[in-house]
């Protein structure tokens, strides 16, 4: 009974971000665990209270993506694991879920890997698929509710969200899942947990410890640089008239004009 | 000199940070509004684990040290003066009291369900006569076989209609000369016969928080409820100001921020004469005084808490903490609202909050005059740190953070 929780340090989300000249991506210091992966913290603690399991809290990144690993030990993961190489810089989302699979099957009795909804930086979920790909287990996708868990018989339902309403689906362990905000109420670290996560020394994986060779790290994609968004243009116009009714008449007339309505 | 916080502390003042701006900030206005407490603060304070945070593991507490301590103060502070308040009386005034002078029983009974926040503390010395000249205050122990007969009133008591155990200041000698020879403390709980207490209404600020009195009538107290030996309580009571004060110092800092953060923002948002006000330099300096206030305040907050983590006698140092930060938020608070304008002067922001919080902080736990009054009499040689039977306890992380 052994759970992985992926996370990852994004930018604050009230960050202001800009391009500078060179194309280079300024989104302040300040680096916080991604919002959504909070919740796949929690689950997992709350699925680790009631299965007595394990649950390693696993990144791919350099040394800033401790702080989001220290932030899951706090709050009651048994273990956290740095996945970091420099060959891995500048990594594409492929590049990404292959080396959470390594290390997934590096750590070899993992039966449920649980990730946030997304990453808010770059707006995208594609490692998630990707990773369930490379591990060649099922994914679950945007779990608003786990409603049955039996590592023993290595079954998982869900309750997911979907375009016309939520959906129950039943898979056999192990499996990836992807979890909403709403699923729980996602927990604060504990003094004592402070305390472990920091005195903990957090172990980093490379490439070699993970079987996996520098062409593993070679991705398909490659950002160059970013560019701000063209800045939005608009003006404000005051309808007068005489009365409310008549001020809306004008602006009915002027929606059709402009085709808005 | 270091001046770096350790990854410990900086993850326990994000912890409570989270704390104080997801859960209490949304809805401290309404609650400062209704001139009540806010209904989430005690109860949530005392299940994270808040309530104890520098109280040995051993003892029911979290094993932190004292800077932690003026950390979470100031991270409670930063949102509203009603949260901090609950730390000073909780932890600074009564719970640290009885880690330096309770008996080990005393201790166990006491001090470990308030540091697991399974009961609330108080700590009673003021009286309607007896403010800053605490010497001089009414109440009375008489001694009988083996209780104390206890009569008087209290007033200005923070939790005084929350706390389960209340830290009582009184004479057992009305007759001793000097009067503070005379003064013992006692322990009382919320559930002995002839205890009343009621919430004071009216206050200018803190009106999320509970202030009342406390009146007690034949109260019969266990000579094992006597917190020191008899005649040992004005030492207690001013022990226990000696922590009191850090907190509301560092509160104080809390204020200071929270005035400079609001002002920040809003100075950049806000257009006149069609800039933004920040770009005025009138609007510059008010923000770099804020700043100049909230660096100083903090690091004299911190020079005190290094002495408490030592161990040593810090009545000075605290209590010029406590003046300068609680002088300076009021003055940071003063400028905030300027700096707002008219909105400043409405309720529709939090600034003037600040303001009617700020100036609490100036008159209890030792009006700004006296903290005056005890840097004067400590540089002109009046005053000494004369030897206690219990001196300040250090803070040890590895005994603190031991089970045992």
């Amino acid at each position: 009974m052994h759970i992985a929780v992926i996370t990852k340090s994004v930018p604050d989300t009230e960050a202001v971000v800009s391009v500078d000249a060179g194309g280079k991506l300024l989104a302040g210091d300040k680096l916080v665990v991604n919002p959504w992966d909070e919740y796949a913290i929690t689950e997992a603690i709350l699925l680790k209270e009631a299965h007595k399991a394990k649950v390693t809290i696993l990144a791919v990144g350099p040394e800033q993506h401790n702080e989001a690993l220290k932030h899951g030990l706090a709050i009651g993961c048994d273990q956290a694991i740095r996945v970091w190489d420099g060959a891995l810089e500048g990594h594409d989302s492929l590049v990404y879920a292959k080396a959470v699979a390594a290390a997934i099957q590096k750590l070899g009795d993992v039966t449920l890997v649980m990730f946030g909804r997304e990453l808010p930086d770059i707006a995208s979920d594609a490692h998630i698929f990707q990773t369930a790909r490379k591990l060649g287990w099922n994914l679950l996708g945007s779990v608003s509710k786990i409603e049955a868990l039996d590592f023993a018989a290595k079954t998982i339902r869900v309750r997911r969200l979907v375009e016309q309403g939520t959906e129950v689906l039943s898979s056999r362990l192990p499996a990836v899942i992807s979890v909403l905000k709403g699923i729980n109420e996602p927990k604060y670290p504990t003094f004592i947990g402070i305390r472990k996560a920091s005195k903990t020394e957090i172990p980093v994986w490379g490439l070699s410890a993970l079987g996996l060779d520098a062409a593993a790290a070679q991705g398909q994609a490659a950002v160059t640089g970013y560019r701000e968004l063209p800045k939005r243009e608009g003006a404000v116009e005051i309808i007068e008239g005489a009365s409310a009714q008549d001020k809306a008449a004008k602006l009915v007339e002027k929606l059709f004009a402009e085709k808005v309505l | 000199m270091d001046f770096m916080l350790n990854e410990e502390q900086l993850m326990a003042q994000e912890m409570v940070r989270k704390f104080a701006q997801e859960e209490i900030a949304p809805t401290i206005k309404e609650w400062d509004q209704k001139h009540q407490p806010h209904p989430h603060v005690l109860p949530r304070m005392a299940e994270l684990g808040i309530l104890g945070i520098n109280i040995p593991v051993k003892y029911g507490g979290q094993g932190f040290d004292y800077i932690t301590l003026g950390l979470v103060c100031e991270e409670l502070e930063r949102v509203d003066a009603s949260l901090r308040v609950v730390m000073s009386v909780h932890a600074g005034l009564n719970s640290l009291a009885l880690l330096q002078w309770g008996t080990e029983e005393q201790k166990q009974r006491f001090l470990v369900p308030q540091a697991k926040g399974e009961k609330y503390a108080g700590y009673a010395l003021t009286e309607a006569d007896a403010g800053s000249d605490p010497a001089n205050l009414r109440s009375t122990a008489r001694r009988e076989g083996d209780v104390y007969i206890l009569n008087g009133e209290k007033m200005w008591i923070s939790l005084a209609t929350k706390a389960d155990h209340m830290l009582i200041i009184a004479k057992t000698d009305p007759h001793a000369k000097p009067v503070h020879k005379g003064i013992s403390a006692f322990i009382i709980t919320s559930d002995m016969k002839g205890v009343t207490a009621g919430d004071i209404h009216g206050k200018l600020g803190v009106r999320a928080g509970s202030t009342g009195w406390i009146a007690m009538q034949d109260v019969e107290v266990p000579v094992e409820n006597r917190l020191g030996e008899e005649g040992e309580g004005f030492n207690i009571a001013m022990s226990c100001l000696d922590n009191g004060r850090f907190t509301v110092a560092a509160g104080a800092t809390g204020c200071i921020r929270a005035c400079l953060e609001d002002s920040v923002k809003y100075s950049k948002e806000r257009h006149t004469f069609g800039v933004p006000i920040a770009q005025h330099q009138l609007i510059k300096q008010k923000i770099a005084f804020m700043q100049q206030w909230y660096d100083a305040a903090r690091l004299l907050v911190f020079k005190a808490g290094w002495l408490k983590n030592l161990g040593k006698r810090n009545t000075r140092e605290t209590a010029v903490a406590k003046w300068f930060a609680t002088d300076m938020s009021v003055k940071a608070a003063l400028e905030a609202v300027q700096l707002y304008g008219a909105y400043g002067f409405s309720d529709e922001y939090d600034v003037e909050r600040y303001l009617r919080n700020a100036k609490g902080a100036t008159i209890y736990e030792g009006a700004s005059e006296i903290q005056q009054l005890i840097q004067a009499d400590y540089a002109l040689g009046y005053r000494k740190d004369k030897p206690i039977r219990c001196e300040p306890v250090a803070y040890d992380a590895d005994a603190w953070q031991s089970e045992a």
